[in-house]
C-alpha cells in the first residue's frame, strides 16, 4: 500500500505537526486552510520546528531543512487533493465546520482514497454520515506533539470496514506509528476521562483548593504522570478544551460535563495556553 | 554583554516556567520538571532574546543543558 500524497486539513496545532511528521517521513503533503495567513504562519512554524528537531534525532537521518519543506505544499483550495491517497481532517472541533468540509473533500478526492478525522471528541460516525463513503471513514486521535507520539487513539466508526482500518495501519506505520483501535462513541476512550479529568482540574482551581502548579504537580509527583491535567490543557489549547467538553455535554446530555465557569472565562479572555501565551501557565 | 547578563536573563526565562532556583551547572534535563517541548522552546527564547541563530552544529541538547553551557554557547555566537 503506497501514500504517495497525503491531504492535511487544518494548519493549526496538530495540522502542523502532522505535515512536518508525514514530510519527514518522506510523504508528499498538501495542507489546506481557508486562511493564508494562517497557511503562511503555519509553514514558518513548520520549518523552525524541522530545524529543531536536530536536537534529538542526531546522525545521518537528518535531511536538510530545505528538502523537508520542499514536501510540503501549501493551499487553500481544496481541487489539489484530487490525487491525495490519505487525508487526514483537523479543523476546529465544531461540528458546523467539520460538516462543512467532507462533502468538499468526497466531492475532489479519489474513490480510494480514506478520510481520518483527528478529531478529540466528535463521533466518526455523524462525521461519515455526510459523505458518500463511509465505509472509508475512521477517527485518529493524533496526540500532540504530532512527531513525537508514537501511537494513536484509532476510532472504528458504525460504517468503518476491516480493510479502511488495515489502510489505517498501514499509513501510520509509514509514519512510524502505531494504533489502539476502539469504537464510536463521543470522546472514545482518551478524551471521555481526559476532559472530564482537565475540567475538574480547572474547578479545583476556581475553588482555591490548590493553584495550578500545585495540581499538575500530584498528578507527575504522587501519580507519576509525565505531565498534569493543566498543563496538558495549556498544551492542547483552552479553546480546543472548551469545544470538546461542549461536545460531550451536547453528546450525552450529562452533566457531569458542564464546563467550568473558570475556563470558559479564560477562553473567553484569550487565555488558550501555550500557543496564546497563557492559560494556566505563562509562557515566553 | 557580560556573562552575568546573559545568565540571568536565562534564569528568569526558566524561572517563569518553573518554581525553582537554579544553579548555573546544574542539569535542566535530568531535573525531571522539563519535557521535549522544553528544549525546544528554549532555543527559541536564546535565538530571539539574543538575536543570534544556532546553527545546526551546535542545536545539541549538551548546549541547552545547563545556564553555564546556555551562556557559552551564546558567548560564542555574539564575539563570532
Amino acid at each position: 500500500m503506497e501514500f504517495k500524497q497525503v491531504g492535511v486539513v487544518g494548519a493549526g496545532v496538530m495540522g502542523i505537526g502532522l505535515a512536518q511528521n508525514l514530510a519527514q517521513t518522506k510523504h508528499q503533503v498538501i495542507l489546506l486552510d481557508i486562511s493564508q495567513e494562517v497557511l503562511d504562519k503555519a509553514m514558518k512554524t513548520i520549518k523552525q520546528n524541522v530545524r529543531l528537531s536536530r536536537l534529538y534525532n542526531k546522525g545521518s537521518g537528518q535531511e536538510p531543512v530545505a528538502d523537508v519543506m520542499a514536501r510540503i505544499t501549501p493551499t487553500t483550495d481544496y481541487a489539489l487533493f484530487k490525487n491525495a491517497d490519505f487525508v487526514v481532517e483537523n479543523a476546529v472541533e465544531k461540528w458546523e465546520i467539520k460538516k462543512e468540509i467532507y462533502p468538499q473533500l468526497d466531492a475532489v478526492c479519489p474513490e480510494h482514497c480514506v478520510f481520518a478525522a483527528n478529531t478529540s471528541c466528535i463521533s466518526i460516525t455523524k462525521i461519515a454520515s455526510v459523505t458518500d463513503r463511509a465505509d472509508r471513514i475512521l477517527g485518529m486521535h493524533f496526540m500532540n506533539p504530532v512527531p513525537m507520539k508514537p501511537v494513536v487513539e484509532a476510532i472504528r466508526g458504525y460504517h468503518t470496514t476491516e480493510k479502511t482500518i488495515e489502510t489505517a495501519k498501514a499509513f501510520l506505520a509509514g509514519m512510524d506509528k502505531t494504533c489502539v483501535v476502539v469504537n464510536d462513541m463521543p470522546g472514545f476512550v482518551s478524551n471521555r476521562v481526559l476532559m472530564i479529568t482537565v475540567n475538574e482540574a480547572a474547578y479545583l482551581v476556581q475553588d482555591q483548593v490548590a493553584p495550578a502548579a500545585d495540581v499538575d504537580e500530584i498528578f507527575r509527583s504522587c501519580f507519576g504522570h509525565a505531565m498534569g491535567p493543566l498543563e496538558t490543557a495549556d498544551l492542547i489549547g483552552l479553546d480546543t478544551i472548551l469545544y470538546s467538553i461542549d461536545v460531550l455535554y451536547e453528546s450525552y446530555n450529562d452533566s457531569k460535563y458542564r464546563p467550568c465557569p473558570l475556563l470558559k472565562k479564560m477562553v473567553d479572555a484569550g487565555l488558550h495556553g501555550r500557543k496564546s501565551g497563557e492559560g494556566f501557565y505563562k509562557y515566553n | 554583554m557580560s556573562h552575568k547578563d546573559i545568565k540571568t536573563r536565562i534564569k528568569a526565562f526558566i524561572g517563569k516556567h518553573f518554581q525553582y532556583e537554579l544553579k548555573p551547572d546544574e542539569d535542566i534535563f535530568s531535573l525531571g520538571f522539563v519535557n521535549s517541548l522544553f528544549a525546544m522552546q528554549l532555543v527559541t527564547f536564546v535565538e530571539s532574546e539574543f538575536d543570534i541563530t544556532v546553527e545546526d552544529e551546535d542545536l545539541e541538547l549538551d548546549n541547552f543543558r545547563t545556564v553555564n553551557a546556555i551562556d557559552s554557547l551564546v558567548q560564542k555566537k555574539l564575539s563570532g
